[in-house]
């Protein structure tokens, strides 16, 4: 579960100021707004990478607040992938494992159960230097799942990419929240994405918090 | 003078009139010609350089005992400022690329001061530092002397010995080593270190297992400028270290001793070897493929 009380973020100009949401254990979150209505910042500040001013951000039961992002639990897969230049995909896979000092053949075997979930086995050699958007997209999710969080959050995830990767994409990450039971929060533009994928709508506006039903999204489009 | 009436402009409805401009060749041939002076500047000077002097010439200046020293204490000296200054290039470079805080300005300032500086400036206050009386009578000279002494049993001086060469080095170096490293952070985009934060990494984890190995091309720029400018340095050390021959003598010091003797094929003999190791390190700094601004 995600819950956020009272957060007020201040970034220069810039400020969020007293937002609440909550998202069950299990279900799939899509944050949406406007440029510039401080999704991303919302998204960063539950990861631990923006400094926030009060409020409370509650994973899981657990108060992480105060804790620094790799005490939060949360995958997070930016916009662009970010992939680490330097490593290849297995690299990638492996990485929080070894962080966490993960036995060698259990690294293994989860990057072997990544690749296959993820239908990257035949990238695990390569750099992400030549990977297309999609497949960029599928090593950062992998990367980002592989220690097991219980929370993933996403940016924009989808954007980059082509009308068919995009939907590509969109089963996958159904197929994966289905196999693994994270909890998401992925911040889209996409009214099609949100009606895709999401269980709940967040609509982050005027400062304002509003959860919607997927369905009354449709009902917009 | 001419000015246009209602009558002249456009109208809706109607055919636009034929607009004409002149020919771009004057913009061409003024910016080509006044470029092409500096260029040809530069090209005429190598060559004349490279032209003075026999290849069997250059083989019996490096044949002398005082010019390879020179170039030996060149080498090692310039090889240990750009290990020194790119240990304090990578975490100034970082700092100052990652981070906003109270003062950065200032520290900005005080960074590009080696730059701007005379370099004979330089070498003064250097000089003056080592020689100014911190208490009772006692200077950072007699400081290290002493302290050498009580650590390594002998004395160590600085100045006018080759500590004195490889500090007037590293204070000119250090500081286009530092613009290089901050320029090549500047590149790699936080969201790197924030990927590998949510992934268990502490910063520390994150700079050197993520972000430093990213920067590899940077700190081969930043190593290659440094060496190059500390191969050419020649003021701090005239003033700090001496040019005393066998004793701290580098190659510029040789170019200057040289040609005050009258001995000019010397000179250039010596100043060829520096053309030469220039050329290498633009060709490495080129290779690496940071951008044009860091040089």
């Amino acid at each position: 579960m995600i819950s956020v009380k009272q957060l007020s973020v201040q970034i220069g100009n810039f400020s969020l100021s007293k937002i609440g949401f909550e998202i069950p254990t299990g279900e799939y979150a899509v944050l949406m707004g406007k440029t510039g209505s401080g999704k991303t910042t919302l998204m960063e500040s539950v990861c631990g990478l923006k400094a926030i001013q009060s409020g409370r951000i509650l994973l899981m039961g657990i108060d992480v607040t105060n804790k620094k992002p790799a005490e939060r639990g949360i995958g997070y897969v930016p916009q662009d992938g970010a992939l680490f230049t330097t490593m290849n995909v297995r690299e990638h896979l492996a990485f929080a494992l070894k962080l966490r000092k993960w036995p060698a053949g259990q690294i293994e075997k989860r990057i072997r159960e990544l690749a296959e979930l993820l239908g990257i086995a035949y990238l695990l050699e390569r750099f992400p230097h030549g990977l297309s958007g999609g497949e960029r997209q599928r090593v950062a999710l992998g990367r980002a799942l592989s220690y097991r969080p219980g929370i993933l959050c996403m940016d924009e995830p989808l954007s980059a990419l082509d009308e068919d990767s995009r939907g590509e994409m969109c089963d996958l990450l159904k197929t994966v929240q289905a196999h693994t039971g994270v909890t998401v929060l992925h911040v889209t533009h996409s009214k099609t994405e949100a009606i895709q994928l999401a269980d709940r709508v967040l609509l982050l506006s005027n400062n304002e918090m509003i959860a919607r039903n997927p369905a009354e999204i449709a009902g917009d489009s | 003078m001419n000015v246009s009436t209602s009558d002249d402009l456009p109208q809706s409805g109607q055919p636009p009139k034929e607009f004409r401009i002149g020919s771009d060749v004057p913009f061409y041939l003024c910016f080509g010609i006044l470029g092409s002076v500096y260029i040809f500047l530069i090209v005429a000077m190598l060559i004349a350089e490279a032209t003075y002097t026999t290849p069997g010439h250059l083989l019996n200046v490096l044949s002398s005992p005082a010019i390879r020293y020179s170039i030996r204490l060149s080498l090692i000296s310039c090889g240990v400022t750009t290990i020194l200054s790119l240990w304090v290039a990578v975490p100034i470079g970082y700092l100052m690329s990652r981070f906003d805080f109270r003062g950065k300005y200032l520290i900005d300032a005080i960074l590009d001061i080696p730059i701007v500086l005379p370099p004979l400036v330089i070498g003064l206050c250097l000089l003056i530092l080592f020689q100014v009386n911190l208490y009772d009578g006692m200077t950072l000279e007699d400081l290290i002397n002493r302290g050498t002494l009580h650590l390594l049993g002998r004395e160590f001086g600085v100045t006018y010995e080759i500590p004195a060469v490889i500090l007037s080095q590293f204070m000119v170096a250090s500081a286009f080593a530092v613009r290089t490293m901050r320029i090549t952070f500047d590149q790699i985009n936080p969201r790197y270190e924030q990927v590998a934060l949510t992934l268990g990494c502490r910063r520390s984890q994150a700079f050197w297992q993520v972000v430093f190995p990213q920067s590899r091309r940077g700190l081969v720029a930043a190593g290659t400028l440094a060496w190059a400018r500390s191969l050419g340095e020649f003021g701090p050390i005239l003033i700090f270290a001496g040019a005393t021959r066998f004793k701290t003598e580098v190659l510029p010091t040789t170019v200057f001793l040289e040609l005050t003797v009258g001995n000019v094929e010397g000179a250039v003999a010596a100043s060829l070897i520096m053309v030469i190791a220039a050329v290498i390190v633009l060709i490495i700094a080129r290779y690496s493929g940071l951008s044009r601004s860091a040089l």
